[in-house]
């Protein structure tokens, strides 16, 4: 098992480079996001691990463009990133299809929005709504879909909008750990067949391990790199390799970094609450 | 593994018309219990009439008080208050939340003016209007607004922050993010509020016509209780009950087309 070196490289597609996200509270200023560096490669899948609390969300959304950061440089192909950015397709932890359009019309929005004729986009998303396997439910709106595939269309239609990284954060959280081990396949089987660059932030190690080539873990707050781990296991992958040998290693072994972390932001939270209770 | 068929008992059930006739039922029984009732002298026949009077007495109010023209009348300024409300509603709703001052300065006051028995203003819009069909149809805008408004503005800022953020990740512009994303999430709030504004504005509609003697329904209302006519009024009183179902049938179909509708 090894570890790779933080600093990105001038090779890498995205690029992640000294960034700090300082936000004013009511109890002074909090770092979230502590120089952090790293750099995704071409076509590659690196997953951002750590506790709650350590700041993975806020970098899903410094690396979208939705929130701004206080200090360092993201790029896409060496452009730099302030706001969102059409190299970059989000997927959201929560349910964000639209209730008032059928999986179709979900899946073509990022088409419509280019101003491409109806009947090609519809084509276009039928291509898409394919990839992720919901054929037959073309129609259908979110309300008559379960939770995974209402999360599958939100894939696709981030797909659609073909995106040169794609962003996901937490995607399968709400989900049960049998349709998420089976999702994992499906992304993976899609990562595999479009080459797809794939920044997935999660707090699940089976999943990361499961689809990433490298694993970046963080520290809890302030949110640093502890460690980026480089999975060396076969590909294609499915979800058989959850009971291999290696995996399990692999498990064990970001699971030592993390329980570190994660006690650590266990003990924050009870000081905390212990200190509410006695100030209130 | 065995399969089960649909019986007939059960297409019929699901196919909607078992509801549709309990619900028939459920009023023809309504009506004979009454009509028992008043024959019986349960209760007073110079007070409320037994059902069988008011049917007989349609004919007798379509034929001689031209009661489809009244009809027509009173359907006529409630859909022009609808139509009003709904554009000047969700117009200002819309504005109340692209302008946060303007929803910290008068979102209290609608929402006070909501409650206030605004109907009292009748003589103020009798002055503005003079004694026409616009003093009714500005009753029944005017009333019926607050609700339109509120409920607007509670579906737009209200709107999942995870669609917006979705509208941004695709880089919407504002013009784009209002109407992909915030319109649409907020429409079936928006319905609510028009559903609560065109009951405000039926019932100010009719109450002014009946206030002012002057219009429709309203007014025939009050020429028939004033005559003591009271299976006549209760005749009318059916009219204005289908008005109401009117136009909530064609409410319940623009909301079904503009929710399913991409």
């Amino acid at each position: 098992m090894t570890s790779t070196p933080h600093n990105p490289a001038n090779t890498d597609i995205l690029v992640v480079d000294d960034v700090v996200v300082r936000f004013e509270t009511q109890e002074g200023p909090v770092i979230a996001v502590d120089h952090v560096s790293f750099g995704v490669r071409q076509g590659e899948f690196l997953s951002v691990i750590g506790p709650s609390g350590c700041g993975k969300s806020t970098l899903f959304n410094v690396i979208g463009g939705l929130i701004g950061h206080t200090s360092g440089v993201v790029s896409v192909g060496g452009e730099t990133i302030n706001s969102p950015h059409q190299s970059i397709g989000m997927v959201f932890r929560e349910e964000s299809t639209f209730p008032w359009r059928s999986v179709t019309d979900n899946v073509a929005f990022p088409l419509e929005l280019i101003g491409m004729p109806k009947a090609q986009r519809i084509e276009r998303a039928r291509h898409f709504i394919s990839l992720v396997g919901l054929d037959g439910f073309e129609n259908r709106y979110p309300n008559e879909l379960s939770g995974g595939m209402r999360q599958r269309v939100s894939l696709a239609r981030t797909l659609a909008s073909e995106p040169k990284i794609l962003l996901m954060d937490e995607p399968f959280a709400a989900l049960d750990e049998q349709t998420r081990l089976l999702l994992g396949d499906k992304v993976l089987q899609i990562q595999q067949q479009l080459k797809q660059t794939t920044l997935l932030i999660t707090h699940n190690i089976t999943e990361a391990v499961q689809m990433s080539d490298r694993i970046l873990v963080m520290t809890y707050r302030p949110g640093k790199v502890k460690r980026i781990v480089d999975i060396d296991l076969p590909r294609p992958r499915t979800s058989e390799i959850v009971g291999s040998e290696a995996f399990g290693r692999y498990v064990a072994q970001i699971w030592a970094d993390l329980r570190e972390e994660a006690s650590r932001g266990m003990r924050d939270e009870e000081e905390h609450a212990l200190h509410h209770v006695s100030t209130t | 593994m065995t399969m089960t068929a649909t019986t007939p008992t059960q297409r019929f059930r699901l196919s909607g018309a078992l509801p549709a006739l309990t619900g028939i039922g459920t009023l023809v029984a309504f009506f004979v219990l009454m009509e028992v009732f008043i024959r019986s002298g349960g209760l007073n026949r110079f007070i409320v009439p037994p059902p069988s009077e008011i049917i007989a007495s349609f004919p007798r109010i379509i034929v001689e008080e031209q009661v489809l023209h009244r009809f027509v009348l009173t359907l006529t300024e409630c859909l022009t208050a609808g139509v009003m409300l709904t554009v000047f509603g969700v117009s200002g709703g819309v504005l109340m939340h692209r302008f946060k001052l303007l929803q910290q300065a008068c979102e209290t006051w609608i929402a006070a003016l909501a409650s206030a028995p605004v109907v009292l203003c009748y003589p103020l819009f009798l002055v503005i209007f003079g004694r026409n069909a616009w003093t009714i149809i500005m009753m029944g805008f005017v009333s019926a607004l607050p609700p339109v408004i509120l409920k607007t503005l509670e579906g737009i800022s209200g709107t999942r922050k995870v669609l917006v953020n979705v509208g941004r990740s695709f880089n919407l512009t504002p013009t784009q993010q209002f109407w992909k994303i915030l319109f649409p999430a907020a429409l079936p709030t928006i319905f609510v509020g028009i559903r609560l504004g065109l009951i405000f504005a039926l019932i100010n509609v009719v109450g002014v016509e009946f206030l002012i003697n002057f219009g429709g329904l309203g007014q025939l209302i009050n020429e028939l209780a004033e005559r003591y006519d009271l299976a006549g009024t209760y005749a009318a009183i059916c009219f204005v009950v289908l008005v109401s179902v009117m136009f909530f049938m064609i409410l319940e179909k623009a909301e079904r087309w503009l929710t399913r509708a991409e």
